[in-house]
């Protein structure tokens, strides 16, 4: 549908992400130069100048499978470990968190209000480092350039787009569920109450007109909720007020995150998404060109082992694995985790942009031993 | 005045898509067709009247060739013309056209895709039946196309073109199909709101155009030479088509309209919107005194679910049906 959806799914999720272990990092207690460097890592990674201009080409939506590869890598673009539950229960929260944000907008265009909350947060993580600010700086650039000029039908079919890819996903949420804007069923509550949209007037008045404009009756009718006047516009500029709440950051250490796997309810289960293409019995990862290129940019690692780490999205290990063995079947999503997977050999002229993102006369000590060929990296399998 | 009934089940949860329902009565069978869009499926339903029997079937977007990506389809509709009854769906790669049980595809038009994707989205949304003989489907440029379409068999052919929209054509409505005979006949509507409305014919010719204000216009419909149109505002507008003399304006919706529909024979007006609110209305239509008087009468919550498709099933408005995004079933409503 629309072509102009991704950079604004992937800017949202991976703000979402970085909540989620921005939250996790303090949560275990991890030291705080650790921590940072892990953010500031994954915030390079992710507005990368060559990866912004592949994602902000018109194209159509990845499949779930071909981004959580993205993210997968994404996730990996530091010194941090993610176990499989943990990447699974990162990409629940992160995909149900933007899909709540997506559906609660007032309009389509404060998508892009919620896209600048994103952005604006990820400033504050990396304000230290200007080298990063200045990435994030010319990413807002892009966003402003590419978007504020539509028009509302064109955001509402960016939103339809959107609203596809979510389709059927009703995973709950703990934090959702405590604050009740999710059902127990999984379905998120649509307030008939509240402010009404900027630009749309409060529901119940009828106005009819004589052949000369002048107005000649006025009705009221019920209009079943409790709706308030709207708010005043959000702003699409680099820094503004953004008036709506969503897509700023609800979670605390004090407010952990967890998803409810069992029971989720049987419609979801019983009517999984049919949009995509033959089942694939090994599970290969899609390798589309976003996930080449971050598979490219993981960046320089101290060669100290110790600095690694591994976080846990589960409040203890035992969790961690007994949510990987229960996991239903049908939220499977059929990606293998090949962590660190490295594609330098896949495509001559990738090879080349790749060269331009490591280190100057750094090579990455892995590459010349494993310079795997990708399909015998599959092979092998 | 209306109360639920026994909801219909679908293989697939409905898409976010506008006017994501099309209901077909077929009374000599005693059976109602209902369709309902999922992403590249089109899930369709016969249900008995006696409410004892449903079958169901799944159709899918026509792909050019297997190893291009799937096409997500815009909208499924039925076209009622005098000497049969058609099924289209339009998707991002084209037009089919089926007969009305979905059994055999009588037609395909493939759409202009460029090889690599440009900003501008292409694919083709917008559908009515016209007169005897037309369908008319619109195109993501704001291009309209007009097929003729013989009483039988599957010569279906492009009659005509009609430029006069430049963004994306959201819906297209028609009144007076082969039995009256009508002034305006077409009523069409674009993502900035502009309302075209049309005579068909072998050139259809433009009799008017009712600009928008910037505000997409999702939903349209024709009756008794009156222009209905429901807006991203969550407004719903009567203009007389013919003049484009603003009627009537409604503060309907808190959020935007998804869908729009008409009982021909009562003038009962059905409205759908994100708000998760079905709002039924009156509307009395003098021509001779040229004043649109609306009432508004009953209101339906489908608690938690933005509407994406609401359609009477009948010529008086017996009775209704409403899908919702995300939602596996058909929900009616019947006059108590």
């Amino acid at each position: 549908m629309s072509s102009r959806t991704l950079p604004l799914l992937f800017i949202n999720l991976g703000g979402e992400m970085l909540y989620i272990l921005d939250q996790r990092l303090r949560a275990q207690n991890i030291p705080a130069d650790k921590a940072k460097k892990v953010m500031n890592d994954i915030i390079t990674t992710m507005f990368n100048k060559k990866f912004l201009e592949e994602l902000f080409k018109p194209q159509e939506l990845y499949s779930k499978k071909a981004l959580r590869t993205v993210f997968d890598r994404l996730a990996h673009a530091s010194i941090m470990r993610l176990n499989q539950a943990s990447m699974d229960k990162l990409y629940d929260l992160m995909t149900m968190a933007f899909k709540y944000q997506v559906l609660l907008c007032l309009r389509p265009k404060d998508i892009l209000l919620v896209s600048f909350n994103h952005m604006d947060a990820i400033k504050d993580f990396v304000k230290d480092t200007p080298s990063i600010l200045s990435l994030v700086d010319e990413t807002y650039r892009q966003l402003i350039e590419m978007y504020t000029s539509l028009s509302h039908g064109e955001f509402q079919l960016i939103r339809q787009t959107l609203l596809i890819f979510f389709q059927d996903m009703h995973i709950r949420v703990s934090i959702f569920l405590k604050d009740k804007v999710q059902n127990s069923n999984g379905r998120f509550v649509l307030p008939t109450s509240g402010p009404v949209p900027h630009g749309t007037q409060v529901p119940g008045l009828i106005r009819m007109f004589s052949c000369t404009g002048e107005e000649v009756t006025r009705l009221q009718f019920n209009n079943g909720g409790n709706y308030t006047a709207g708010l005043r516009e959000g702003s699409f500029e680099m820094f503004g007020d953004r008036v709506t709440k969503l897509g700023t950051n609800m979670y605390s250490v004090s407010r952990p995150v967890e998803t409810h796997m069992s029971g989720t309810s049987k419609s979801s289960a019983q009517h999984t998404k049919q949009v995509n293409t033959a089942p694939n019995p090994l599970a290969k990862e899609e390798l589309n060109l976003l996930a080449k290129l971050m598979g490219g940019l993981e960046v320089q690692k101290t060669g100290n082992a110790d600095s690694g780490f591994r976080v846990n999205l589960f409040a203890t290990d035992e969790e961690e694995e007994e949510a990987l063995i229960t996991r239903p079947d049908e939220l499977s999503y059929g990606v293998i985790n090949i962590q660190a997977t490295k594609d330098h050999q896949a495509n001559a002229e990738l090879a080349k942009i790749m060269g331009e993102f490591t280190e100057s006369g750094h090579q990455s000590p892995s590459a010349s031993s494993k310079g795997d060929d990708l399909l015998a990296m599959m092979d092998g399998l | 005045m209306y109360h639920k009934e026994k909801s219909i089940q679908i293989k697939n949860s409905a898409s976010a898509l506008y006017n994501n329902l099309s209901v077909l009565r077929i009374a000599p069978r005693r059976l109602t067709y209902f369709t309902v869009v999922h992403a590249n499926v089109v899930n369709m339903v016969s249900a008995s009247w006696d409410g004892l029997n449903y079958s169901h079937r799944q159709l899918q977007s026509k792909e050019p060739n297997v190893a291009t990506s799937t096409s997500l389809i815009m909208q499924a509709a039925f076209c009622v013309l005098p000497s049969r009854e058609l099924l289209v769906i339009t998707s991002q790669k084209g037009i089919q056209m089926y007969e009305s049980d979905g059994s055999i595809m009588v037609y395909w038009h493939a759409l202009d895709t460029p090889e690599t994707p440009s900003a501008q989205a292409v694919f083709a949304r917008g559908i009515s039946a016209v007169w005897e003989n037309y369908i008319c489907v619109g195109v993501s440029s704001g291009s309209i196309l007009v097929f003729d379409v013989p009483s039988k068999g599957s010569n279906i052919t492009l009659s005509e073109v009609l430029e006069e929209h430049k963004e994306s054509i959201t819906d297209i409505a028609s009144e007076c199909s082969g039995s009256q005979q009508c002034i305006a006949d077409l009523v069409s509507a674009d993502d900035g709101g502009n309302l075209c409305v049309w005579k068909s014919g072998e050139e259809f010719q433009l009799l008017n155009k009712i600009p928008g204000f910037d505000m997409s216009c999702s939903s349209v419909k024709l009756w008794k030479g009156t222009v209905v149109a429901g807006y991203g505002t969550g407004q719903i507008r009567l203009y007389e088509a013919v003049t484009g003399i603003l009627h009537a304006e409604v503060n309907a919706h808190a959020r935007w309209i998804y869908s729009l529909d008409i009982a021909p024979f009562s003038g009962l007006l059905l409205s759908a919107a994100e708000d998760s609110l079905v709002r039924v209305w009156h509307l009395t239509v003098s021509q001779e005194t040229n004043s649109v008087e609306v009432a508004h009468l009953h209101n339906e919550c489908v608690t938690d679910t933005q509407i994406c498709g609401a359609r009477f099933c009948d010529g008086d408005g017996y009775a209704f049906a409403v899908t919702g995004y995300d939602l596996s079933e058909i929900i009616r409503y019947t006059q108590t």
